[in-house]
């Protein structure tokens, strides 16, 4: 929203305070203001009023004329003219030899063979509107050589608010508003607005009005005939011009001028069309077309301003085009009304159509505004257009009242709040600057909030330290830390055991993280002929690629490799994030972090790059938790997974997640040549395993004793199957056991294990340790390994 | 006296002269001071001779068998220096200038500022909390005083989900659950609640090179009594002067956010321009960085806390915006995009 500083200064006296550091102030208590402040015509100069005395039509020239035109001086001007408006007698925005528009500087120049000594300016080359169609037509009666500047205001600082922050103010959607701001941060008074006195109409017949929709909080109107007047006056166009609206006709132009300056939108009907004003909405949709021309379809929800039973208007968004103010009304109704907002807004966006009029609405509007801007309309009206005469008495409706709030609180509320030491004087003049009504006794205060920021805004005493505070500026705070006692902080163990396991992937094993979302990737998952598992699904999904929730990475991870394997013969990439596995037995969705590695490699074999992956595992549980791994092969249940080799991983006996081998369906589609291994972990299950801690063992002081065995393991036979044989047959001195060597031939799979033995407490005997490896022999010919 | 010791002896002498490998050496010394060596074999011939003799001749060979080791052993020590200064002879140089093998990993960018921030509030006695993705309505808005017609509800910001839950348009939504998780601490035992909540969170937009509809935040507040609008610029300063290494400005504009009254837009200073104004800040000279607050009493009452008896501050960081200004990453695409020629540039912290 653009506004204007000669605007506001209608309402505060400004003299002796520089207005632009007031403006950066504003930006600072009140509303965000655009960087970009602009100088209305500190670019405009040497621009008079002067009087075409002479036209002539130039000899060579179908469009230029050759003027002379009095400027105030001695002489007449001989001037070299384009617009088609010229004519003797008329007044015009004469630019001297010496004048600055913008850029250009004005000098004698001869156009067409004849010297022009000066320029007829446009009301667009003065920059006081877009309409370049002739030059300036002057009406008024003012000598000639007049500066322009003394007769029209053409000088202004413009500024732009950000209408995002204005959200919560409805107050601030007018310039009167803003006013108010300016005068507290400038410790000025405010003055009141001159309005009609509409008590004077009391005894005439009141328009014929009923609201009949709760959605209507306040209905207002008044009748009013034999407006003359057909162009509003200059001064007026230009500030509705430097606000960013057309000028369009005095009527028009006077409900915005309303608009902008009370925040209050108004609309006129032609009486003829809306004589029976009903406020309802309809049972049955219908099309409607409003004053813009468009068709607009409107549903039960919306509600209408209707002339009995025909819609006439869209409330608090537009007009009909049936019931529009055209060239032969005679008497208009001039609406002013205010409307629930939450309907304002969503009829927005159901009509896709937002106008200033719904984005005012939308912010909860004072519906105490509506009389006084009517007062305030008649006021303007009838000082532009004298004959204007008033043909109804105010009608009013109040349907909804929002109550009077009151607030109570003390000093040391505050003092709490805010931290620093503020008078009771200070907070006193504030609010009050602000339309608080505030009385205090002692230290306690009483306040009572005003009409226009208790719509919504300011509802308790939170509040109130807002406008203390803001007003007496942060910039101006003492600032200090807080004097809460200090206690320790506990770590949370998912995110240690996250960061431990970030740094291991990094650091040790070169993986790369990344991130991704956390819905399926429909197309790229298609690609690599992974189709996407039924899933919760987003209601509202911009585009089909992304509507179902995954419910595991390694799809994504996948997809994330297809697209990286230029990148580099062989990477891993890892990611911790989220997956939805369908909903809870709540209907809620059951959400888990998970870890998620996927390796990819053009050079290792699958065997290989899957060991890999599977010491990975192992090295984190064991760094983090001091505990080993287990597997068990099951079944595939994915598309992407191979159904081989695709084992759950347990910790601690419980099921923590999978890892396995890419189907070579899908293997294939990514890279005809390489392998591709995964693994997901739940990283819950995985944080809540408790970590064993280190036991130290004392080193033995006596030599141990190896024994290695070589054994051919038959197939289906795993080494956890070896294992069992020996795990009860140690008699506290088998220390371990290893695989030192493995042998493959076509026909056998063998392999050399390692046992070591020791005793802290003696120098072990041969015998001892025979007899223990004669069981352990023993027990794995049971299971059909035999010695090589 | 026989002759043979001189002789063998000097046969001796020659042969260690000789030798050039400990094998051979090794030989050697058998063949003289082994069971059956020559030494050996002289002292065996004694028998014969009478005690005076064999005094003498015992007393010659002795000390030739003395000699003997000593000289082998001499020659051991020789042998070995020799061998040494062969092997380093052998050793080639090594060219270090070739490039060397950088095989490395890396952390998402994401990752390594939130990391850089969390250390710092870590510092100040702050807990790093963490928090669902799919959350519900009452966690998301209702809770953080987000009324039913508030806009941040339309369809259009929101990602619903078709049982009726959402994904979180913001950090906020995990306000409820950490005050309920500390209250009785904090009434009970007078322990303020202090966290941050990094997380990430999704708006339903068009994404464009500064629009993504997943991103990072980082939430965090303080909940105590007593704690005041002072405090809370005192901790913004601090704290963003740590993480950005530098001496932060802070300024304050009022700001309005449902979940805090009164609300504000913080700003930093230019680190660019240093407050003179540049493209960077809009020629500003500040610019617009997180949302903060004091929270807002209904949201501490629907944490059941008492916000007559307590107060606190809240604030909203974007991490995501945090690592494109660290970085100078143009596209935000690209973080979420899983492409390894963007992201393996993330080696580790930098700071």
């Amino acid at each position: 929203m653009f506004l204007s500083m000669n605007w506001i200064s209608d309402f505060v006296d400004f003299t002796g305070l520089d207005k632009v550091k007031l403006i950066h102030r504003f930006s600072l208590s009140t509303a965000e203001v655009e960087n970009e402040i602009f100088f209305k015509g500190a670019d405009i100069s040497g621009v008079v009023v002067a009087e075409i005395k002479s036209v002539e039509n130039h000899p060579d020239s179908k469009k230029l004329h050759l003027l002379q035109v009095d400027a105030g001086e001695p002489e007449l001007t001989d001037v070299v003219c384009g617009a088609p408006n010229v004519r003797v007698g008329m007044k015009t925005a004469f630019a001297k030899v010496g004048a600055k528009l913008g850029e250009i500087e004005i000098a004698p120049r001869p156009l067409a063979g004849h010297m022009s000594y000066g320029m007829c300016c446009s009301e667009s080359e003065l920059g006081i509107s877009d309409d370049h169609s002739g030059i300036m037509d002057i009406t008024e009666d003012v000598p000639n050589g007049t500066d322009i500047k003394e007769l029209y205001a053409i000088d202004d600082i413009i500024f732009e608010v950000d209408n995002k922050s204005l959200t919560n103010r409805p107050d601030l959607w007018g310039h009167y508003g803003i006013a108010r701001e300016f005068a507290a941060l400038a410790d000025r008074p405010l003055k009141a607005l001159d309005t009609a006195d509409l008590t004077a109409y009391d005894a005439l017949q009141k328009v014929d009005m009923k609201i009949e929709d709760p959605l209507c909080q306040r209905y207002s109107c008044l009748q009013m005939e034999n407006i003359t007047r057909s162009v509003s006056p200059v001064n007026m166009r230009i500030r509705l011009f430097y606000c960013g609206m057309r000028g369009i006709n005095f009527l028009a132009d006077l409900t915005n001028y309303l608009m902008l300056e009370m925040g209050q939108p108004m609309h006129a009907f032609d009486s003829r069309k809306v004589g029976k004003i009903r406020i309802k909405r309809f049972a049955q949709p219908f099309e409607f077309q409003t004053l813009d021309g468009v068709e607009r379809h409107i549903d039960e929800n919306t509600l209408m301003i209707c002339n009995d039973n025909t819609p006439v208007a869209i409330a608090g968004i537009m007009g009909g085009l049936d019931s529009e103010i055209v060239e032969d009304t005679t008497t208009l109704t001039l609406e002013s009304a205010t409307f629930d907002a939450a309907s304002v807004r969503k009829s927005t966006v159901r009509l896709a159509h937002r106008t200033d009029a719904s984005m005012r609405y939308e912010k909860s509007l004072d519906p105490e505004m509506t009389v006084p801007a009517i007062a305030r309309f008649l006021y303007l009206l009838m000082k532009y257009d004298r004959d204007v005469k008033v043909v109804s008495a105010l009608t009013d409706a109040y349907a909804f009242r929002y109550p009077q709030i009151n607030l109570t609180f003390d000093k040391a509320f505050v003092d709490r709040y805010t931290g620093i030491e503020m008078d009771n004087d200070t907070m006193v003049k504030t609010l009050t600057s602000l339309g608080f009504t505030v009385t205090l006794n002692d230290s306690a205060f009483d306040v009572t909030v005003p009409s226009w920021r208790a719509t919504k805004d300011v509802t308790m005493n939170a509040d109130i330290i807002e406008e203390i505070t803001r007003i007496y500026g942060y910039d101006n705070f003492e600032i200090h830390t807080t004097r809460s006692p200090l206690y320790p902080v506990r770590e949370d163990v998912v995110k240690n055991n996250e960061d431990r396991i970030k740094d291991l992937l990094v650091k040790r094993y070169s993986l790369h993280e990344v991130h991704s979302y956390i819905w399926a990737y429909a197309d790229e998952q298609k690609a690599l002929g992974i189709p996407v598992e039924e899933n919760v699904k987003l209601l509202n999904a911009t585009n089909p690629n992304m509507e179902t929730l995954r419910s595991s990475m390694i799809p994504t991870q996948l997809c994330q490799i297809n697209s990286n394997v230029g990148y580099a013969p062989e990477f891993g990439i890892f990611e911790i994030g989220r997956v939805v596995e369908g909903l809870d037995e709540n209907g809620l969705c059951a959400e888990h972090k998970k870890l998620a590695v996927t390796l990819y490699s053009k050079e290792k074999d699958v065997r290989t790059l899957y060991f890999e992956l599977r010491d990975m595992l192992a090295v984190l549980t064991d760094d983090i938790k001091h505990k080993p791994l287990s597997y068990q092969a099951v079944q595939a249940q994915h598309s992407y997974e191979h159904p081989v080799n695709l084992n759950a991983v347990f910790l601690d006996g419980k099921k923590i997640g999978t890892m396995g081998v890419v189907h070579p369906t899908v293997g294939k589609k990514i890279d005809k040549k390489s392998s591709i291994v995964f693994a997901e972990l739940d990283m819950s299950e995985f944080a809540a395993v408790t970590n064993d801690s280190v036991s130290y063992k004392e080193p033995s002081k006596f030599p141990p004793m190896d024994y290695d065995i070589s054994v051919i393991v038959p197939a289906g036979v795993f080494y956890a199957d070896l294992v069992c044989c020996w795990k009860d047959e140690g008699k506290g001195i088998l220390r371990g056991a290893r695989i030192v060597d493995t042998y493959d031939t076509e026909a056998f799979h063998s392999i050399a294990i390692r046992f070591e033995f020791s005793s802290p407490e003696r120098t072990l005997s041969s015998a001892e340790v025979q007899e223990i490896m004669d069981r352990i022999i023993d027990n794995l010919n049971k299971i059909n390994v035999a010695l090589r | 006296m026989d002759n043979r010791i001189d002789l063998l002896r000097e046969k001796i002498q020659q042969k260690l002269g000789e030798v050039t490998d400990l094998a051979e050496l090794d030989k050697l010394r058998v063949s003289y001071l082994g069971k059956k060596g020559s030494v050996t074999a002289l002292l065996k011939g004694m028998k014969d001779l009478s005690n005076d003799e064999r005094k003498t001749f015992g007393a010659e060979v002795n000390k030739l068998k003395a000699n003997t080791a000593e000289l082998i052993e001499r020659k051991i020590e020789e042998l070995n220096e020799k061998a040494i200064e062969a092997e380093i002879k052998r050793m080639p140089v090594f060219d270090v200038t070739t490039p060397p093998e950088l095989t490395r990993g890396s952390y998402h960018p994401v990752t390594l500022s939130q990391r850089q921030c969390e250390s710092v509030f870590k510092s100040m006695g702050f807990t790093v909390e963490d928090y669902a993705e799919v959350v519900t309505d009452y966690e998301c808005f209702e809770a953080v005083n987000i009324p039913k017609h508030h806009p941040a509800r339309d369809m259009q910001d929101t990602y619903y989900l078709e049982n009726g839950q959402l994904l979180k348009t913001q950090t906020s939504a995990a306000q409820n659950a950490i005050l309920r998780k500390y209250r009785k601490n904090l009434v009970e035992n007078g322990v303020p609640i202090k966290a941050i909540f990094p997380g990430r969170c999704f708006r339903n937009e068009a994404t464009d090179a500064c629009h993504e509809n997943t991103f990072f935040q980082m939430e965090g507040m303080m909940v105590d009594k007593g704690i005041s609008i002072s405090n809370l610029i005192y901790f913004m300063k601090t704290m963003l002067s740590e993480v950005f290494q530098r001496d932060i400005k802070v300024r304050l504009r009022p700001g309005f956010f449902p979940f805090v009254e009164p609300g504000f837009e913080l700003d930093i200073n230019c680190e660019i321009c240093g407050g003179e104004g540049c493209p960077s800040c809009k020629h500003s000279g500040w610019l617009e960085l997180c949302p903060c607050g004091m929270i807002h009493p209904n949201v501490l009452r629907e944490g059941g806390v008492d916000p007559d008896t307590y107060t606190g501050f809240a604030f909203g960081l974007g991490l995501t915006r945090l690592v494109m200004m660290k970085y100078s990453v143009k596209d935000i695409r690209d973080l979420n995009s899983g492409n390894l020629k963007a992201l393996s540039q993330f080696t580790d912290d930098d700071n």
